[in-house]
C-alpha cells in the first residue's frame, strides 16, 4: 500500500492520523562527508513528497522521495548551495515542493495573519487599558466618606489576599 | 432485527432531541416550569435511545454480523474481541455515533449535576445541547447510517484498517471526542448566557469545570494520538503538524485560553465579553476539526468536489451554529456588562497575556491548516504548508507564554507587586541559567538554541512552583510549618502548579528527542553489530510468526550496554492478509526517560535487513508532560467540585491553615 494511500485510508478512518512512512532514508544513501549529509538531512526536512500527504522527503519512504533524496545528494555532492538546490527543484516541480511556502502576495496573508492577530489584540487590550486608567481618574472625585469606605474596603481586599 | 432496532432508536432520540430543543427554551421565555422541566427526562430519553443504538452497533459487531455494510467493511471475523468493539468507532459512521453518544451523555450529565442551576439558564443550556445533537442525529440518520443492510451478506468482512488495530486506538478516539464535545457545554452555556442576556460569576463557576473537563480528555486524547503515531508509523515522529492533528490542537489551545479567561471571570467579573466569544470559539473549532477530518477535504480539495453530500451536511452545521452564535453574540454582547478594571501588572494583566499569545497561535495553526486548501479552491494553486513553517510561527508566539506562564500565580489580583514575583522566580531564573550553560557546555551537536530550549523548560518546571513555596514560606518558615501550609493549600493551586509543570517537562522532552537524537541507517547481515549512544545492538537473524489475522516477519536485536545483554528489540513488518496490507511494527525500549527505537526495512535482494535504529535522550517526558497536565486539570477539578454551582460567589480564600482542602 503506497503512502499515500495509506495516509489517506487513516485520515479518512481517524481524528488524528499522521504519515505512515516506516523508513525514509535507506542504508547506502548518505554521504560520506558528515557536513554534506547534515546539509542534505535539514534540506530534506525543508521539502515535500508530492505524491504523500504533508511528508517531508526526509520522513517518507515513497519511492518519488528517494529519488529526490538522492537528486539533493547528488547536488550537494556537485557543490550547489542549498539556495542553489531550493531553486533547481522549484524550477522543476513548482512551489508545491516547498514545505516552508516563500512570501509572496499570494501567501502574504498566511504569514502575516497570526501576526496580525497578535497585533490586534495588543491594540485592543491597550485601549481597554488606557480606558480603565480614565475611569479610574474619573474615580479620583470621590468625597470624604467614600475614599474612607473605599480605603477600609481596600485594606480588607489585602488582607485577604 | 437488532441493527433495525438500533436505527429506530436513532429516530426517537432525534424525535425527542427535536422536542428538547423547542419546548424548554419555549418554557424559559413563557415561564412555563412543566416546560422547562421536560428538559432533564427528554435528555435521559435521548441519552438512553443513543446508548441503545449504539449497543445494537456493537452487537453486531461483536456477533460479526455481514449483512450489516459497516461490519463488513471494517471487520473480520478473525479479529481479536477488543479490535471488534473499538471497530465499532474506528470508521465514519461509527464514529459520529459515538460523538452523538458523548453529545447526549453531557446532556444527561448536566440535567443529573444541574439541579442547583437557575432554571432558564439550565433550561436554555439542555435546549441549546439539543439543538446541536438534532443536527449531528440528522447527518447520521441522513449521509451516514451505521445500520445499512447488505443482501446478500458476504461469507467474511474487510477487516478494519490494520493501522487502527491498536489498543492505542482503541482509547484514542473517546478521550479525543470527550474533549471535542466537552467544548460543545461552553457552548450552549455562552449561547444561554446571550439568550438570557446575563453572565456573571456565577456562569464562570458553571463554566470552568465542564471545560477544564473537556481540556483534561483532549490533553490525554492528543497526547495518546501522539505517542501511538510515534510507535506504529515506524520512525519516531511523534507530531507531524498534519491538519489532522492541528484539528486537535487547535481546540486545545483556545481551551486553554478559555479556562485562563474563566478564572478571570470567575473571580472578578471582568473579561466577560471575551470569554463568552472564546467558549463559542472553542467549540467552532472542535466543529471545524469534525469537518476537516469527516468531510474527506484533506484527502484532496476534488475529492471533496467529487462527492460532496457529507462535507456540505457537515459544513451547513458548522455554518449554522458558528454563524447563528456569532450573529446573536453580535446582537448581544455589547449588553453584556464589563466588570472589574485592573493594572497591567497584575494576575487579570497575564492572564491577558496567556490569552492574546494562545490566540495567537491558535491562529497561526488555524491559517497555516487551512490556507492551502483556500488558495486551491480559489486559485487553483497548490502550496504546502508543513513544519518548517509551523516552527517559525508557533513556536515564537508559544515562547512568550512559556515565559509568562510562572509569574501569573504570584501576581495579585487587579495590582499585582512585580518585584515581589521577580524576587520569588530569582531561584527558578538560577535553574534555568545554570542548566542553559550546562548544557551548552557538554552537548555535541543539535541547534545552537537547543540548550535554551533546555533553560526555558526547566524554568518552567521549577517556577511553576514557586507560588507554592510563596505560600509554604518554605526555607524562610520552620519545615514542618512549610509541609503543614503545603498540604492546606487548594488542591486548584496544586493543580495549575501541575499543569504549568506538565508544559515546561513536555517542552523538555521534544528539545532533547529533536535536538539530540543518535540515529544509524544500516544493513545487517545475521551476527553483524551496530553501536549506537553506548549500546551495542545485534543482528540475530530474521524469523516468521504468525498472528491472529495477520503474518509477521521479526528481526531479532541483542541489546548490550557494555558487555551485558541489557534488552532484545524485535522490530517486525506485519502482513495483514485480508487487506494485503504490509505495516512496520517498531520496537522501543525504555532506558530510564529515553527509548531506543528500532524499526525493519523492507527485504533486501542479499540476505541482509535494512534496520534503522534511534536513541531518543528524554523522549517520554513529552508525553509524560501531557499526563502531569491532566493530572493537574483533574486536581484543579476535584477542588472546584465543592464549590460547583454556588449560586453566589464563594468567599475569598480564607488563610490556608485554616481551611485545608479535603481533596488532597
Amino acid at each position: 500500500m503506497s503512502p499515500a494511500l495509506r495516509r489517506a485510508a487513516l485520515a479518512a478512518a481517524l481524528t488524528l492520523a499522521a504519515p505512515a512512512a516506516a523508513f525514509a532514508v535507506q542504508p547506502g544513501e548518505e554521504l560520506s562527508d558528515p557536513a554534506q549529509e547534515a546539509r542534505a538531512r535539514a534540506l530534506s526536512a525543508e521539502l515535500r513528497c508530492m505524491v504523500c500527504q504533508n511528508q517531508s522527503i526526509d520522513d517518507s519512504d515513497a519511492p518519488l522521495a528517494k529519488d529526490l533524496r538522492v537528486l539533493v545528494r547528488e547536488r550537494i555532492s556537485a557543490g550547489d548551495s542549498d539556495k542553489d538546490v531550493i531553486s533547481f527543484l522549484t524550477a522543476r516541480y513548482g512551489d508545491f515542493v516547498l514545505l516552508r511556502p516563500r512570501f509572496t502576495w499570494e501567501t502574504a496573508l498566511l504569514w502575516l495573519f497570526a501576526p496580525a492577530v497578535l497585533l490586534a489584540g495588543l491594540l485592543g487590550y491597550l485601549v481597554f487599558v488606557v480606558r480603565a486608567r480614565r475611569v479610574e481618574v474619573a474615580g479620583a472625585g470621590l468625597t470624604e466618606a467614600e475614599r474612607a469606605r473605599l480605603e477600609a474596603l481596600l485594606a480588607r481586599e489585602d488582607e485577604r489576599a | 432485527m437488532i441493527a433495525e432496532t438500533g436505527h429506530y432508536a436513532l429516530v426517537l432520540a432525534l424525535a425527542l432531541a427535536l422536542l428538547q430543543s423547542v419546548l424548554p427554551i419555549w418554557g424559559a421565555r413563557t415561564r412555563d416550569a412543566a416546560l422547562m422541566g421536560l428538559a432533564g427526562p427528554l435528555a435521559y430519553g435521548q441519552l438512553a435511545f443513543v446508548a441503545l443504538s449504539f449497543a445494537a452497533l456493537t452487537h453486531a459487531y461483536v456477533t460479526s454480523d455481514f449483512s450489516v455494510v459497516n461490519v463488513v467493511e471494517n471487520s473480520h471475523s478473525a479479529k481479536p474481541l477488543i479490535y471488534k468493539i473499538s471497530g465499532v468507532w474506528g470508521n465514519h459512521e461509527g464514529s459520529l455515533l459515538l460523538w452523538v453518544l458523548i453529545l447526549t451523555l453531557f446532556s444527561a450529565l448536566v440535567a443529573f449535576f444541574g439541579k442547583n442551576l437557575p432554571d432558564r439558564l439550565r433550561a436554555d443550556v439542555l435546549g441549546v445541547q439539543a439543538m446541536i445533537s438534532v443536527a449531528f442525529l440528522l447527518f447520521v440518520l441522513l449521509t451516514s447510517n451505521p445500520f445499512a443492510r447488505l443482501d446478500p451478506a458476504p461469507m467474511e468482512g474487510q477487516d478494519l484498517n490494520p493501522l487502527l488495530q491498536d489498543p492505542g486506538l482503541a482509547i484514542h478516539p473517546p478521550l479525543l471526542y470527550v474533549g471535542y464535545v466537552g467544548f460543545s457545554m461552553a457552548f450552549s452555556f455562552a449561547v444561554a448566557a446571550l439568550i438570557e442576556g446575563k453572565v456573571d460569576a456565577a456562569w464562570a463557576r458553571w463554566v470552568r469545570p465542564w471545560t477544564l473537563g473537556a481540556w483534561l480528555f483532549l490533553t490525554l486524547g492528543i497526547a495518546m494520538g501522539s505517542y501511538w503515531a510515534y510507535y506504529e508509523l515506524g520512525w519516531g515522529g511523534f507530531w507531524f503538524w498534519d491538519p489532522v492533528e492541528n484539528a486537535s490542537l487547535m481546540p486545545w489551545l483556545s481551551g486553554t485560553a478559555l479556562l485562563h479567561s474563566a478564572v478571570v471571570m470567575e473571580k472578578r467579573e471582568a473579561l466577560k465579553v471575551w470569554t463568552v466569544l472564546l467558549a463559542l470559539l472553542t467549540f467552532a473549532l472542535s466543529l471545524l476539526g469534525t469537518f476537516l477530518v469527516r468531510s474527506g477535504v484533506l484527502t484532496s480539495v476534488h475529492a471533496f468536489a467529487v462527492d460532496p453530500a457529507r462535507g456540505v451536511a457537515i459544513l451547513i452545521i458548522l455554518i449554522v451554529f458558528v454563524g447563528g452564535s456569532l450573529a446573536l453574540y453580535a446582537l448581544r454582547a455589547p449588553t453584556l456588562k464589563q466588570g472589574g478594571m485592573f493594572a497591567p501588572v497584575s494576575r487579570e494583566g497575564a492572564l491577558v497575556l496567556n490569552n492574546l499569545f494562545l490566540t495567537a497561535a491558535t491562529a497561526a495553526v488555524f491559517v497555516g491548516t487551512l490556507y492551502p486548501l483556500a488558495l486551491e479552491a480559489m486559485t487553483g494553486e497548490k502550496i504546502s504548508v508543513g513544519p518548517p513553517f509551523f516552527n517559525n510561527t508557533f513556536g515564537p508566539l508559544m515562547l512568550p507564554v512559556m515565559l509568562v506562564m510562572p509569574f501569573a500565580p504570584l501576581l495579585a489580583w487587579k495590582r499585582g507587586d512585580a518585584a515581589r514575583a521577580a524576587r520569588a522566580m530569582v531561584y527558578a531564573v538560577g535553574v534555568a541559567v545554570v542548566a542553559t550553560a550546562l548544557v551548552a557546555g557538554f552537548a555535541r551537536g543539535g541547534p545552537t538554541l537547543a540548550p535554551l530550549g533546555v533553560g526555558l523548560a526547566l524554568f518552567a518546571i521549577t517556577g511553576a512552583f514557586a507560588e507554592l513555596v510563596e505560600r509554604s514560606k518554605l526555607f524562610r518558615a520552620p519545615f514542618a510549618e512549610s509541609v503543614r501550609r503545603l498540604r492546606g493549600a487548594p488542591s486548584s493551586t496544586w493543580g495549575s502548579a501541575l499543569a504549568h509543570a506538565g508544559m515546561g517537562v513536555t517542552l523538555l522532552g521534544v528539545v532533547a528527542a529533536t535536538a539530540w537524537p543518535s540515529e544509524a541507517v544500516v544493513a545487517l547481515k545475521p551476527g553483524q553489530s551496530v553501536s549506537i549512544s553506548g549500546y551495542d545492538l545485534t543482528f540475530e537473524g530474521v524469523s516468521q510468526r504468525p498472528g491472529p489475522n495477520y503474518a509477521s516477519t521479526i528481526a531479532a536485536l541483542t541489546v548490550r550496554k557494555d558487555g551485558a545483554v541489557v534488552r532484545r528489540l524485535e522490530p517486525s513488518r506485519r502482513l495483514y492478509a485480508a487487506r494485503q496490507m504490509d505495516l512496520t511494527e517498531a520496537s522501543i525500549a525504555t532506558f530510564g526517560l529515553s527509548q531506543l527505537y528500532a524499526s525493519m526495512g523492507e527485504a533486501r535482494g542479499d540476505d541482509a535487513t535494512a534496520l534503522r535504529v534511534t536513541y531518543k535522550p528524554l523522549v517520554t517526558l513529552i508525553w509524560f508532560g501531557a499526563v502531569i497536565m491532566a493530572l493537574g486539570g483533574g486536581l484543579s477539578l476535584a477542588d472546584r467540585r465543592l464549590r460547583v454551582g454556588a449560586p453566589r460567589r464563594a468567599a475569598k480564600p480564607v488563610p490556608v491553615s485554616a481551611h485545608p482542602a479535603p481533596a488532597e
